[in-house]
């Protein structure tokens, strides 16, 4: 089964294609990742999937539904979760209001409950809130609930905006570039986590990176793109040896 | 013949208007391109050019033309030392907070200047610098009044198109409207250009505040107020921080105006405005002459 | 039920203080002019919370709150006048339609203008108090009885402390529950990044289309209450100086604080109907002098509201 399906693919900003008939396949369970040099299009494929910018030909296919420019707040309900390449948190909330905003979107109750406080409301808020936490304490960030979320470090706030994503109980995960701006260190972490994530949620995943080393590690297949067009599609294996990559990498540094 | 004599009649009327609607529009939408602000106290700048011309006129009997350059000059000088004083320290901080200060300003320049001891909250009577004459051309009339409106604004507004396109100083200008951070590494003075914007800006509504007062020879403090929010909907119809559009808005509003009290009632002559105004910001935000942008 | 029991630590709270204003009301200490401000102060605490729902948790700024104030003033003393209520029990269902009235207006001018932002919504809700502004100078030319430009008078008085007190705190408590719901908490995302709120599935333009017709709906009522206090309504009541009002009331208080609303209002209230009693009236008419130089003050001192946390 497939989870995700891209086909042809295509946008223009004032007449310059960011991208070009990228097409490509996600199978469930499976991870995914999407590397390419800077400008190659990467974000602008995930903003396309996601209905952040509008298609202008092509087709995208979740679990066989047509999803092509569907609204970006309908997709969470039919499974679809991201995070952002420029963390986009809700700062000036808690870090346990920012897990907890998305359980509620997903399970909640009616304006009724919320004003006069039925036992729903109480049922839900309570089961909420306990998810919030088992998510928070599963992300290593236990003890922090009450921060702002802007007050964690930076290593934390990429894992809390990832718990965020998650506690939409997606079937697929969109992960923008999670290491940037990540100390090796820190990209290290960051890939153990998502490698539990993978095993206890059992979901797809979709990740895009810069930096090769982390795609590599934790990707049953790589799309490589440049320029808006994908230039190859692979085993990880397969990509690092492939004579295209390397020179659309040239330059670059390669991990 | 008659109807069509009438709607040649209320064009003119119309254009007279909307001549000292673009000249206030310009300065909302130069401001609006180097900062992104709504400088509300914009239109009380407007109000003051016509309060300084009533004394340059009235105290000490001056000659229009001086009138004209020291009031361009005092009017300058506001809208610095506003720029300076309340907008500068806000550089970065939210936009609305630097909004809500310059509401602030607007409402304390309308109400100090109200209080007996300044000026007065009462209309007052602009001096006349010179007899009305009308010029009967068989269709319509025309007025001295109107032609002297008609040439200084079109001298205005050459005079700012050869700033803005042919001088160093309006480079400058176009270029933090673009992109101030981009501007800025390119070694442009931002906090001068910002100033000099406030004051082209403010200049020209000194010169519609005198238009105005010759036109409409009642003044009041808060004759600012509709004619701001109105040159401010003239900017945005025309395009916010397209200099050209601000005119072309200036004038759209100022004959929209006329021909809704002529051929309507004058009651919905401010209503139609902001229908103008909701109409715009739905089907094109952007206004006439904008680009669409698409971005997350 | 719940709704009781949750709150019962406001309720008690309230009883206390009813019980000591009336005590106070009733041994004669003050004035009937004092009774009466402390009644206009519940209803500008009412209308604030409304702007600050929409503003200080919601993010939406507006400048033409007072338009909704004054519609509600408006239906209130149209419909109070016609049927001439006189019964108390009577007026609580015209309240809540006043209210209504302002936020189903609310809701409908709410659809344009709430897909701007920042600048552009002020200078659109701006556009709509203006309007607003319009409509009621001319309102004779519709009907007699609304008066103009003239005012409308001859409005049923209706509005008593008890019925004031019990409103004001059953809408606070209200406006609580929603706060501090899943309602309140998407409010308050959208006010943090509106992009990620959608990422997370929040309907980002039909919460803030709630939050804004909540909030025109609690100014209604405040409106509504205003009208059948003073029994004269003037156009000028609800310009933009009054939306300016609520707009202080919301920032000093702190956005996105219901007890800070609650003192800053009262402190406002007291404040300027205090100086009338102490100063004479031309030296009150200086206020408006005074209060945009405390408006600019305050962005200055504190860009992010008083009582708010400051961002680091």
């Amino acid at each position: 089964m497939n989870a995700l399906e891209v086909e042809g693919l295509e946008k223009s900003f004032g007449g310059v294609k960011a991208v070009d008939g990228i097409s490509f396949v996600v199978e469930e369970g499976k991870t995914v990742g999407i590397i390419g040099p800077n400008g190659a299009g990467k974000t602008t494929v995930f903003n396309l999937i996601t209905g952040f910018y509008r298609v202008d030909r092509g087709r995208i296919l979740f679990y066989g539904k047509n999803i092509t420019r569907t609204q970006p707040y309908k997709l969470p309900h039919l499974g679809i979760a991201r995070t952002f390449q420029n963390l986009r948190l809700f700062s000036n909330l808690s870090v346990f209001e920012n897990v907890l905003s998305a359980i509620l979107k997903k399970d909640g109750y009616n304006v009724v409950s919320s004003v006069f406080r039925t036992a729903d409301y109480f049922m839900k808020e309570g089961k909420a809130e306990k998810k919030a936490r088992e998510l928070i304490e599963f992300f290593q960030l236990s003890g922090k609930e009450n921060y702002p979320a802007n007050n964690l470090p930076y290593g934390e706030q990429r894992r809390l905006e990832i718990a965020r994503a998650l506690a939409l109980q997606p079937k697929i995960l969109l992960v923008d570039e999670p290491g940037a701006g990540m100390n090796p260190r820190e990209v290290q972490d960051l890939l153990q986590t998502l490698r539990e994530v993978k095993e206890r949620f059992s979901l797809s995943i979709v990740i895009i990176e810069h930096q090769m080393g982390l795609v590599m590690n934790i990707s049953d297949k790589v799309v490589v793109m440049d320029f808006g067009e994908k230039i190859m599609e692979g085993t990880p294996g397969e990509v690092k040896k492939d004579k295209r990559v390397i020179e659309a990498y040239l330059g670059e540094e390669f991990i | 013949m008659e109807l069509l004599g009438y709607i040649f009649q209320q064009c003119i009327n119309g254009l007279q208007l909307g001549a000292v609607y673009a000249l206030i529009a310009l300065g909302y939408t130069m401001v609006y391109g180097v900062l992104r602000l709504i400088n509300f106290a914009h239109g009380d700048i407007f109000m003051l050019g016509a309060f300084i011309a009533y004394y340059l006129l009235s105290r000490f009997t001056l000659p229009i033309y001086v009138v004209f350059v020291l009031t361009m000059i005092c009017t300058a000088l506001a809208g610095y030392i506003i720029e300076k004083v309340a907008y500068k320290p806000l550089r970065n901080a939210p936009k609305i907070s630097l909004l809500i200060t310059a509401v602030g300003v607007s409402l304390f320049l309308e109400y100090f200047l109200s209080l007996k001891a300044v000026f007065t909250p009462n209309y007052i009577a602009f001096p006349r610098p010179f007899e009305v004459e009308a010029f009967d051309l068989s269709l319509f009339t025309i007025t001295n009044v109107q032609l002297i409106i008609f040439s200084i604004t079109g001298v205005s507004l050459g005079l700012l198109y050869l700033l803005v396109y042919k001088t160093k100083q309006g480079t400058a200008m176009r270029a933090v409207s673009y992109d101030k951070e981009i501007a800025s590494l390119m070694g442009i003075n931002i906090d001068a250009t910002v100033s000099l914007t406030f004051i082209v800006g403010a200049s020209l509504a000194g010169v519609g505040g005198i238009l105005y007062g010759i036109a409409y020879p009642q003044i009041n403090v808060f004759m600012g107020v509709m004619p701001g929010i109105k040159s401010f909907i003239a900017a945005v119809l025309g395009g916010i921080g397209i200099i050209h559009g601000a005119v072309l808005g200036g004038f759209i509003i100022g004959l929209s105006e006329v021909f809704v009290s002529a051929f309507l009632s004058s009651t919905f002559r401010d209503g139609v405005i902001f229908v103008i105004l909701f109409l715009v910001l739905l089907l094109k935000p952007t206004g006439i002459f904008g680009k669409r942008i698409d971005k997350v | 039920m719940n709704f009781f029991w949750e709150a019962r630590k406001v309720i008690l709270l309230s009883v206390l203080i009813y019980l000591s204003v009336k005590a106070i009301f009733f041994f004669g200490y003050v004035s009937q002019y004092i009774e009466q401000i402390t009644l206009y102060a519940l209803i500008v605490i009412l209308a604030s919370l409304g702007l600050n729902v929409i503003y200080g948790y919601t993010g939406q700024f507006s400048l033409g709150h007072a338009a909704f104030y004054g519609i509600g003033a408006y239906v209130s003393a149209y419909l109070t006048k016609i049927f001439s209520i006189e019964n108390i029990f009577a007026y609580i269902p015209i309240l809540f339609i006043s209210g209504a009235a302002a936020g189903l207006i609310g809701y409908l001018i709410g659809i344009p203008i709430l897909r701007l932002r920042d600048d552009f919504l002020a200078i659109a809700t701006l556009g709509f108090g203006t309007l607003v502004r319009v409509l009621l100078d001319n309102s004779d030319k519709f009907s007699e009885v609304f008066g103009g430009s003239r005012g409308f008078v001859g409005i049923p008085r209706l509005t008593t402390f008890e019925l004031a007190f019990v409103i004001v705190i059953f809408l606070i408590l209200i406006t609580h529950n929603l706060i501090y719901s899943r309602y309140g908490l998407f409010w308050r995302c959208i006010k943090n990044d509106e992009l990620a709120s959608a990422s997370i599935g929040i309907n980002t333009f039909s919460m803030k289309l709630m939050a804004f017709t909540y909030g025109c709906f609690l100014a209604g009522i405040g409106g509504a209450l205003y009208a059948n206090l003073y029994t004269f309504l003037h156009p000028s009541n609800f310009d933009i100086l009054k939306s300016i009002d609520f707009l202080i009331i919301v920032i000093v208080g702190g956005m996105g604080s219901i007890a800070g609303t609650i003192y800053a209002g009262l402190i406002w209230v007291g404040f300027i109907e205090g100086l009338r009693i102490v100063l004479p009236a031309e030296v009150v008419d200086l206020r408006w002098v005074f209060i945009p130089l405390l408006l600019i003050a305050l962005m200055m001192w504190k860009p992010y509201g008083l009582m708010t946390k400051s961002r680091n």
